[in-house]
C-alpha cells in the first residue's frame, strides 16, 4: 500500500490538534510577558516576568494548587473505590439488577451547571435542603455546607457525578474476569478476601489505569461546580487552579496575568501527564 | 445453584440484591428529589420537613418558557453536540484506523500526545480562543461553539476507536486487500461492521459530553448561541423562592439527554473499555 496513505489518514486529526495547541499556547506565552488589561486600551509595554512575579506570589496561588491536586486526587479515590465496590454488587444478576444499572448511571448524564445548582440548593441548603433534614432527624445541627465545608461540597458533587463512569468501566472489565478461575480458587477453599486481592484486583488494574487517566484530564478543568456554588470561597477555600485564571480573566480583566497563570496550569498538567503516561502508558497498548 | 452464579460475586444474593438497591436508590436520589421539586409550588419546594406527598402542578415548566426561549437553547444544545459528534467522527475515524492499521514506532507517542493536549486546561487556551473568537466574529456562535466541541472531544474519540479498531485481527484485512479492496470499500465493509460498536459507543460518550459541557459554552456564548448548560446557569444568580423553577429548567435540560442515556446505556457501556477489556 501508498507510503503516505497513513499519514494522509492521520493529518486532519493531528494537523486539527497541533493547531488546536500551539496557537493558544503561543498567544498565552506572549500575552504573559505583556502588560494587558482589557479596561485600559492601547499599546501592550513589554513587562518582563512582571505577571509571572504577580500571580506566584497572589496569595491565592498555592491554596489554589492545594486544592486542585485535593480535589483531583479525592474524587479519584473515591470513584475508583466506591467504583470497585459497587462493580461488583451489580456484577452477577439479581433481581432488578436492569432498573438498578440504569438508576446508577444516571448522574454521569447530568451537566455540570444542573450537578451544582442541585446540591447547592436542594441538598445541601442549610435549613431546607435534605442533608439539613437527615441531621436534623439524627439529633444533630444542620451543617452550613457552602460556607462550613466548601472544598468537600465540591468533591462530592463532582464525585457523584463520576462514580458511575468509573463503576461502568469496572463492571464491563468484570465481564472477562476468568470464571474457571474464580472457581477453580473458590473450590481450593480461597475465601472472599483471597478471592478479591488476589484475582478480582489483578485484574481491575488496567480499568484501574484507563478511569484515573480519564478522570485526571477532566477533574484538571472543573469550573462549573465551583463558579455556580462557591464562587471558589470563602476566601479561597475552594479556589482552584482553573477558577483562580479565570478571575484573573474574565473578572480582573487582567490578560497578562491570567496568560501566566495559564501558563502555570499547562505546566501542572504537563507534569501530572508525564507522570500518568509513565505508569499508565504502557497499560495501553 | 453455586455453580451457575458467576464467581466473581463474592456476597449471597440477599446481600448484593439489598445493597445495590439501596446504593442505587441513594445515588439516583438527588435526581428522583428535582423531578419532585419540579412539580411543586415555591412554597411546597422549600418545605420542613420535604414534602413526599403533594398536588403536582404544571405552572413551573409554563413559568420557565415565559423567561426564557427554553426551545431555542434547546435547539443550540442539540446542533452542537450533534454536529461537533460527526464532525469528530469525520476526523477520528480515518486518524484511528491509520493508527490501528499501519502501526509504526511512533504509533504510541502520536496517541499520548494527543491525549496530553487533552490535559491542558482549558483555561489555559481561553483567552485565546476568546480573542480569536471575538476577532473573528464568532463570538455567541454555533460555529464557535462546534469547532471548540470537535477539537475537545477529538482526542478522546482517537483513543476510543483505536481501541476499538485494533481489535480487529490484521488477518482480515490482509484477506481484503488481496481481493483488491479500495481503502473505502475496507473500511466500509469490514472495519465498520466489525467495530460498529465501538464507532456508536464513541459517538454516544460524545454527544453525552458536548451536550453537558458547561466551561466554553458559558464563556463563549450568551443569549443567541447559548446551549442549555448556560441557560441554567442564568438560574443560579437569583436569591429567594426559586427552587420549583430551578428544577423544571434543570429538569428540561437535563431530560433529553439522560432519557436518551438510559436507552443506549448498553451500547455506550460496550465500547466504554478503552482498551482496558482483554
Amino acid at each position: 500500500m501508498n507510503r503516505l496513505l497513513p499519514r494522509a489518514l492521520m493529518a486532519p486529526a493531528v494537523l486539527t490538534l497541533f493547531l488546536w495547541m500551539i496557537v493558544p499556547l503561543a498567544m498565552t506565552l506572549y500575552f504573559s510577558f505583556v502588560n494587558y488589561n482589557l479596561m485600559q486600551p492601547g499599546e501592550h509595554p513589554f513587562a518582563g516576568i512582571d505577571n509571572f512575579h504577580y500571580f506566584v506570589t497572589d496569595p491565592d496561588f498555592w491554596p489554589s494548587v492545594g486544592n486542585t491536586l485535593l480535589l483531583i486526587g479525592s474524587v479519584i479515590a473515591a470513584t475508583v473505590v466506591l467504583g470497585i465496590g459497587l462493580a461488583l454488587l451489580i456484577d452477577a444478576p439479581f433481581p432488578g439488577r436492569g432498573i438498578v444499572r440504569v438508576l446508577l448511571i444516571s448522574p454521569f448524564f447530568v451537566m455540570p451547571t444542573v450537578n451544582a445548582l442541585l446540591w447547592k440548593h436542594m441538598m445541601m441548603n442549610p435549613i431546607y435542603g435534605i442533608l439539613a433534614d437527615v441531621w436534623r432527624f439524627f439529633g444533630a445541627e444542620p451543617v452550613d455546607w457552602m460556607t462550613d465545608w466548601p472544598l468537600l461540597s465540591v468533591i462530592i458533587m463532582v464525585a457523584w457525578q463520576w462514580l458511575p463512569f468509573a463503576c461502568l468501566i469496572f463492571m464491563t472489565s468484570l465481564q472477562s474476569l476468568d470464571r474457571e478461575q474464580m472457581e477453580a480458587a473458590r473450590m481450593d477453599g480461597a475465601g472472599p478476601f483471597q478471592r478479591f486481592f488476589y484475582l478480582v484486583l489483578p485484574h481491575l488494574a488496567r480499568p484501574m489505569a484507563v478511569v484515573i487517566m480519564i478522570e485526571m484530564i477532566f477533574l484538571l478543568s472543573v469550573f462549573a461546580e465551583i463558579a455556580i456554588t462557591t464562587a471558589g470561597g470563602p476566601g479561597n477555600a475552594s479556589t482552584n487552579l482553573t477558577y483562580l485564571i479565570y478571575k484573573q480573566s474574565l473578572m480582573n480583566f487582567d490578560v497578562g496575568i491570567a496568560s501566566a497563570g495559564a501558563l502555570f496550569a499547562v505546566i501542572l498538567a504537563n507534569v501530572v501527564a508525564a507522570f500518568l503516561i509513565r505508569i499508565i502508558g504502557k497499560n495501553l497498548d | 445453584m453455586s455453580t451457575s452464579q458467576p464467581p466473581s460475586q463474592l456476597l449471597p444474593l440477599a446481600a448484593r440484591t439489598a445493597g445495590a438497591w439501596a446504593a442505587a436508590l441513594l445515588l439516583f436520589f438527588p435526581l428522583g428529589w428535582l423531578c419532585l421539586t419540579a412539580f411543586k409550588t415555591e412554597l411546597q419546594a422549600i418545605a420542613v420537613p420535604p414534602l413526599f406527598v403533594f398536588e403536582p402542578t404544571l405552572e413551573n415548566f409554563a413559568e420557565v418558557q415565559r423567561r426564557s426561549d427554553y426551545l431555542l437553547f434547546a435547539r443550540n444544545s442539540l446542533i452542537t453536540s450533534v454536529v461537533s459528534t460527526l464532525l469528530g467522527l469525520l476526523i477520528a475515524a480515518p486518524a484511528a484506523y491509520s493508527m490501528a492499521f499501519f502501526r509504526t514506532k511512533r504509533t504510541r507517542d502520536i496517541l499520548m500526545w494527543m491525549l496530553s493536549t487533552k490535559m491542558m486546561p482549558a483555561v489555559g487556551a481561553l483567552l485565546p480562543i476568546y480573542v480569536l473568537a471575538q476577532t473573528a466574529s464568532l463570538l455567541d456562535t454555533l460555529p464557535a461553539l462546534i469547532i471548540v466541541f470537535t477539537l475537545s472531544n477529538l482526542p478522546i474519540m482517537v483513543w476510543m476507536l483505536y481501541t476499538s479498531f485494533k481489535d480487529i485481527p490484521p488477518e482480515i484485512l490482509e484477506a481484503a486487500r488481496m481481493d483488491g479492496a479500495t481503502l473505502w470499500s475496507e473500511f466500509r465493509h469490514v472495519v465498520m461492521p466489525l467495530s460498529i460498536g465501538g464507532l456508536a459507543s464513541c459517538g454516544l460518550l460524545c454527544l453525552v459530553l458536548a451536550w453537558n459541557e458547561a466551561f466554553w459554552a458559558l464563556n463563549l456564548t450568551s443569549a443567541k448561541a447559548g446551549t442549555l448548560a448556560t441557560l441554567i446557569a442564568s438560574y443560579s444568580s437569583p436569591e429567594g423562592l426559586f427552587w420549583a423553577k430551578l428544577s423544571a429548567a434543570s429538569l428540561m435540560a437535563i431530560a433529553p439527554i439522560v432519557v436518551f442515556g438510559w436507552f443506549s446505556q448498553k451500547q455506550l457501556v460496550q465500547g466504554l473499555t478503552f482498551g482496558a477489556v482483554k
